[in-house]
């Protein structure tokens, strides 16, 4: 097991490395650099901001120095607003996505859960087909359609919470259902076939004919097995609604790594392009060890060798 | 007596033949399933009808997608337009329809890659295995790494700005004038393809991986079929059936990649009426007028919708185990 994790985490390296190299080459091959304004700066002034920020060194060079840079923790400057660092910038909007994230989790999950669980239980019945038409219907709506018909309905119509912008509670409302709904009706539909699942094993068939009340078989020898799969997913869940909340946020103004993300490929910010790509690649990978690694823990019959 | 025990036999075989059931082969029988699935049915019937307005927009739309009259911008949903005009006096249902166009073919393309390329290099790595396999799937675990929407953002910029500056009659400046006349989407079709197909290689490469081990290929190996042939005769029609429920599930993503690139700018090029560039430009006058955002995003959601009915009917029919 201990060894599988380090596997797991050296392996992590050598992908972390192509994504930084790939995505080194992308941003230097866009052409233009990052100090193009719409009023030509002095060639001299240009030379001297590339020799400041090491741009005149070989290509080579400048992906070494920032690897290196990066293994100290320390991300580079931002070419487009200089008095921060990327790492003041991640700093700043990471938190705000992650918050928007854990949100729209804790939605997904408060809502999909408890949905998928009446689905199963009342298999084939007409709440089981209300609840999987719900959930058909959350899966195949985008953010792109749900944010701006909640905005007008809640927000301009019925004027009860705000339009736009981050701060307060009543701001956060709109933008994590919009996220969460989503992921709510995947994992309704999770949780239904899994509980579907495991409510015919022979345990349970065990359990009843032992007497246990259906009540106790339902929520310590049903739902405990048909979590499984579900808390499985959770973790590459949070990071694609942490990395997914692009649109989100340029719905609601939110200032978010995301938004930040397009503002910087546009002002060709090399430095926090890289570093946001990153950052993100690290959150998918790690989200992806958790699941493996909840799934040796929760379940013992799974081995890793 | 001899002659008399051989027309028996052939009448105990005349009648095997007659008591022979009509052939049920798969695919008839999965179709027969699917029909009886009214959701199926109804996403089937929805994406018939959306591809008849893609191919005949011009018959049935009211105007061009392009045509306005800047007197009639924000023109309330009336007889003149049906659902109103947007801020250039455009009528808002002929670009929705218009829009049809530009959602389902990218959804064709996307399923295509996903489909010839994610099949076949999951099947080669799959059914080859070992050394092949090992590094076949680590480039797919590389390419998993990625936030998939924020590489698509990244090379989209990179293919619009490196290309819009290439110079006539180069290579660059060829595929320029071919992103033009696609209305901007040729990129678009680059950017998903260059991601749709990494899902689609994973579940092919475990089926074929399994299969791989199964009597029946086992059986054409000691009949001495070569590679090519079993993968073709005996692995591919095995997979194909999960495969295609995959792909259908999968084409509402490759249709919101193209929804989100337009809506943050970097998509279809105005005035291609995209449905993502078109909520974002209702949006701006969301205060005001509402239905300029909602119709393109229930236009967006009903597509998607009927992509996901089919996917989920054909899962069920294919196999109905998984019900």
């Amino acid at each position: 097991m201990v060894n599988y994790i380090i596997r797991r985490i050296l392996w992590a390296i050598p992908v972390l490395l192509v994504i930084s190299l790939i995505t080194f080459s992308l941003g230097h091959a866009i052409p233009g650099g990052p100090f193009d304004r719409e009023k030509q700066l002095p060639k001299e002034i240009i030379a001297n901001l590339e020799t400041y920020y090491g741009l005149d060194d070989p290509l080579w060079k400048q992906y070494a120095d920032y690897l290196w840079n990066a293994l100290h923790g320390d991300l580079g400057p931002s070419y487009s607003s200089r008095s921060r660092t990327v790492n003041d910038i991640i700093s700043e909007h990471f938190p705000v996505s992650a918050q928007l994230g854990v949100l729209a989790l804790i939605i997904a999950m408060v809502v999909g859960i408890p949905l998928g669980m009446v689905s199963a239980l009342k298999q084939n019945s007409y709440i089981d087909y209300f609840c999987m038409f719900f959930a058909l219907l959350g899966v195949s709506v985008p953010a792109m359609t749900l944010g701006p018909v909640l905005v007008w309905f809640f927000a301009l119509k019925l004027n009860i919470l705000p339009v736009a912008r981050w701060g307060t509670w009543q701001q956060a409302i709109l933008p994590a259902f919009t996220l969460g709904i989503g992921s709510a009706a995947l994992l309704a539909r999770l949780t239904r076939a899994s509980m579907l699942q495991v409510i015919r094993e022979d345990y349970i068939r065990t359990a009843r004919s032992k007497g246990v009340s259906e009540k106790n078989v339902t929520i310590h020898h049903a739902l405990k097995n048909a979590l499984i799969p579900i808390v499985t997913v959770l973790g590459p869940l949070f990071a694609y609604l942490v990395t997914g909340s692009l649109i989100v946020e340029q719905i609601f103004a939110i200032p978010g790594c995301g938004k930040y993300f397009i503002t910087s490929v546009t002002n060709r910010d090399y430095p926090v392009i890289l570093g946001i790509m990153l950052l993100y690649a690290v959150l998918i990978i790690v989200a992806n060890l958790v699941v493996d690694l909840t799934y040796a823990w929760i379940d013992p019959r799974i081995k890793y060798t | 007596m001899e002659v008399k025990l051989k027309k028996r036999d052939n009448e105990v075989k005349d009648k095997i033949i007659i008591d022979e059931r009509p052939e049920v082969n798969l695919w008839k029988d999965a179709f027969r399933r699917l029909l009886k699935n009214k959701m199926a049915v109804l996403g089937g019937i929805i994406i018939l009808v959306l591809l008849a307005l893609a191919i005949f927009a011009p018959y049935i739309a009211p105007y061009h997608y392009a045509e306005g009259s800047l007197l009639d911008n924000y023109a309330k949903p009336g007889t003149k337009y049906l659902l109103g005009a947007d801020f250039m006096g455009r009528d808002l249902l002929s670009r929705i329809i218009y829009g049809t166009r530009i959602s389902l073919s990218v959804g064709i393309v996307g399923a295509l890659t996903a489909f010839i390329i994610g099949v076949f290099y999951g099947v080669v790595s799959g059914y080859y295995g070992g050394k092949v396999d090992d590094i076949m799937m680590r480039f797919v675990d590389i390419m998993y790494g990625f936030p998939t929407l924020l590489l698509i953002i990244l090379l989209m910029v990179l293919f619009k700005s490196t290309f819009a500056i290439a110079t006539p009659g180069t290579f660059a400046g060829y595929l320029n004038v071919v992103d033009r006349a696609f209305g901007g989407l040729f990129f678009i079709f680059i950017g998903i393809g260059v991601t749709a197909w990494l899902g689609m290689a994973r579940i092919a490469r475990g089926m074929a991986l399994s299969l791989r081990e199964k009597e029946f290929v086992e059986a054409a190996r000691a009949t001495g079929n070569g590679n090519l042939q079993i993968i073709l005769k005996h692995v591919l029609p095995n997979l194909i059936g999960p495969c295609i429920v995959t792909v259908t599930l999968a084409i509402p993503g490759y249709i919101t990649f193209e929804a989100v690139l337009s809506f943050i700018g970097l998509g279809a090029n105005p005035p291609t009426p995209s449905w993502g560039m078109m909520i974002s430009e209702g949006y701006k006058a969301i205060r005001s007028y509402p239905h300029l955002a909602i119709y393109p995003g229930l236009a967006l959601a009903i597509t998607m919708m009927a992509f996901n009915f089919l996917g989920d009917g054909l899962r069920d029919a294919l196999d109905p185990r998984m019900k």
